[in-house]
């Protein structure tokens, strides 16, 4: 773990925002020490309190003195905008750009997404949507 | 069991430095270190990396002041109030180094050894010790002497973190052990680390094991120090891309060079210095990945013979060319 080639810190940091994006880390729950994080992974404890700090900056972590860190009340829904705002530009550019290096026309690409949206629809009117499902305009925009 | 002084738990984490400093062993050959400077912080899990014959070990003995520089200054102490290292009694106390011959005495019981060790350092943890031989399956029953290389180096590794001394250094005491041995002994040095703060030196080759424990890299080479920074700035220190040949060469632009490989007409080429956000988005738009280059290659390119050294701080481009010696 945390064998990447970007800085060991921003590799914890990705880590935990990754664990709080899916819900493995929930709100106000207390996440592992840097001691235990450094004993763990085998990395230095202040490269861990590194990256926790970065956290606590950004609002995904808070500490409780004398208690340890937990995740930031709200944090979920942070991460979720940070990562909707990224997502044309990190995920749906390069893949349509693989997609005009392939030959394949805008329009197929189309077609597919048309295809997905009426399939999920169905499903999607039987559950409650969430109020933060992200509509197509969003995506676009 | 032993009148141990009563300030020995608020020793503060040592710092160290060297300033100016020469070793030379033999009048007409060249020196161990030459003119060296060096600066550990204190608190720290520093790595001292270097290759064979770089000066690791000499540097390492001065900080315990085993040996008198020849000229320049060796000091240790509390941050604000460093002093001398050699023929320091307060600076030997408070010193730890373990080499890989042990540092113990070798027809001697290892449980005797300890219990010397015990009566020499103020915040000695006998049960600290104990758990470090049990862990690493070491008999203290044994004769040192009589102790297979793995677990003499067991032993040297338990007198280092038992001392809790504020300045404990290691000196490639891991080399003997085998895998889950050194893994074990990583364990127990980062949790102890964690528990009780101290500024702990670490020398080895195994870098690519070892380097996520650094907080503070120092490299040495040729008896000079390369370069002294903290070990994340050290690992955003190169950059590595591929892509196109032509491509990858119009990014590299006159970024110094540590590495290339061709395959077809692709190039993966690891330069010193970092991108900006800008001149990476510009890469990455032309087609080319973007990576890191990890502290072992950087330390391969960097030591590698017939490449000058790196200007610590500065960024790219670095073609400072090796000062004559």
């Amino acid at each position: 773990m945390f064998d990447g080639p970007e800085p060991i810190y921003v590799q914890i940091a990705d880590h935990l925002r990754a664990q709080v994006l899916s819900g493995e880390l929930r709100e106000e729950e207390q996440v592992m020490s840097t001691t235990q994080f450094a004993t763990t992974f085998r990395i230095n404890p202040a490269t861990a309190a590194k990256a926790f700090n970065g956290l606590v900056d950004e609002g995904v972590l808070y500490k409780r003195r004398g208690v340890g860190m937990f995740v930031a009340p709200g944090a979920h829904e942070t991460l979720l905008a940070a990562n909707r705002a990224a997502y044309v530009a990190e995920v749906l550019d390069p893949a349509l750009d693989r997609a005009e290096v392939l030959g394949i026309p805008l329009s197929t690409v189309l077609d597919h997404v048309r295809r997905r949206a009426s399939a999920a629809r169905p499903a999607a009117a039987q559950t409650s949507a969430p109020a933060q499902d992200p509509r197509p305009d969003e995506v676009t925009s | 069991m032993t009148a141990k002084p009563e300030s020995a738990e608020t020793v503060a984490p040592f710092a160290a430095e060297l300033r100016d400093v020469v070793v030379r062993y033999d009048r007409d050959g060249e020196p161990a270190l030459d003119r060296t400077d060096l600066t550990i912080p204190a608190g720290t899990i520093t790595g001292l990396l270097g290759r064979n014959g770089a000066g690791k070990s000499t540097l390492l003995s001065l900080l315990a002041g085993f040996r008198r520089p020849t000229s320049g200054e060796v000091l240790v102490g509390e941050p604000g109030s460093l002093e001398a290292a050699y023929e320091n009694p307060w600076a030997s106390m408070n010193v730890q180094l373990v080499r890989e011959s042990g540092d113990v005495w070798g027809d001697e019981r290892v449980s005797e050894s300890l219990s010397h060790y015990e009566l020499l350092r103020p915040a000695w943890d006998a049960d600290l010790a104990g758990l470090v031989l049990d862990t690493l399956e070491v008999d203290r029953c044994t004769k040192y002497e009589a102790l297979s290389r793995g677990k003499k180096s067991a032993v040297a590794a338990a007198v280092g973190l038992a001392s809790r001394a504020p300045l404990t250094i290691f000196d490639e005491v891991y080399l003997g052990m085998d895998a889950p041995s050194r893994y074990a002994f990583y364990d127990l040095l980062l949790a102890d680390y964690a528990e009780h703060p101290r500024t702990i030196v670490l020398s080895s080759h195994l870098i690519e094991e070892i380097e996520r424990l650094f907080e503070h890299v120092a490299i040495l080479d040729h008896g000079r120090t390369l370069l002294s920074e903290p070990a994340e700035d050290l690992r955003g220190r190169g950059t590595s891309l591929t892509g196109p040949a032509d491509v990858v060469a119009r990014h590299v632009g006159d970024r110094r060079v540590l590495s290339e490989q061709r395959l077809g007409r692709t190039a993966q080429v690891a330069v010193l210095g970092s991108f900006d956000a800008a001149q990476r988005a510009a890469a990455v738009s032309d087609g080319l990945e973007l990576d890191g280059v990890t502290l072992q290659d950087l330390f391969v390119h960097l030591t590698a013979t017939d490449v000058a050294p790196a200007q610590p701080g500065s960024g790219a481009p670095v073609a400072q060319p090796q000062e004559e010696r």
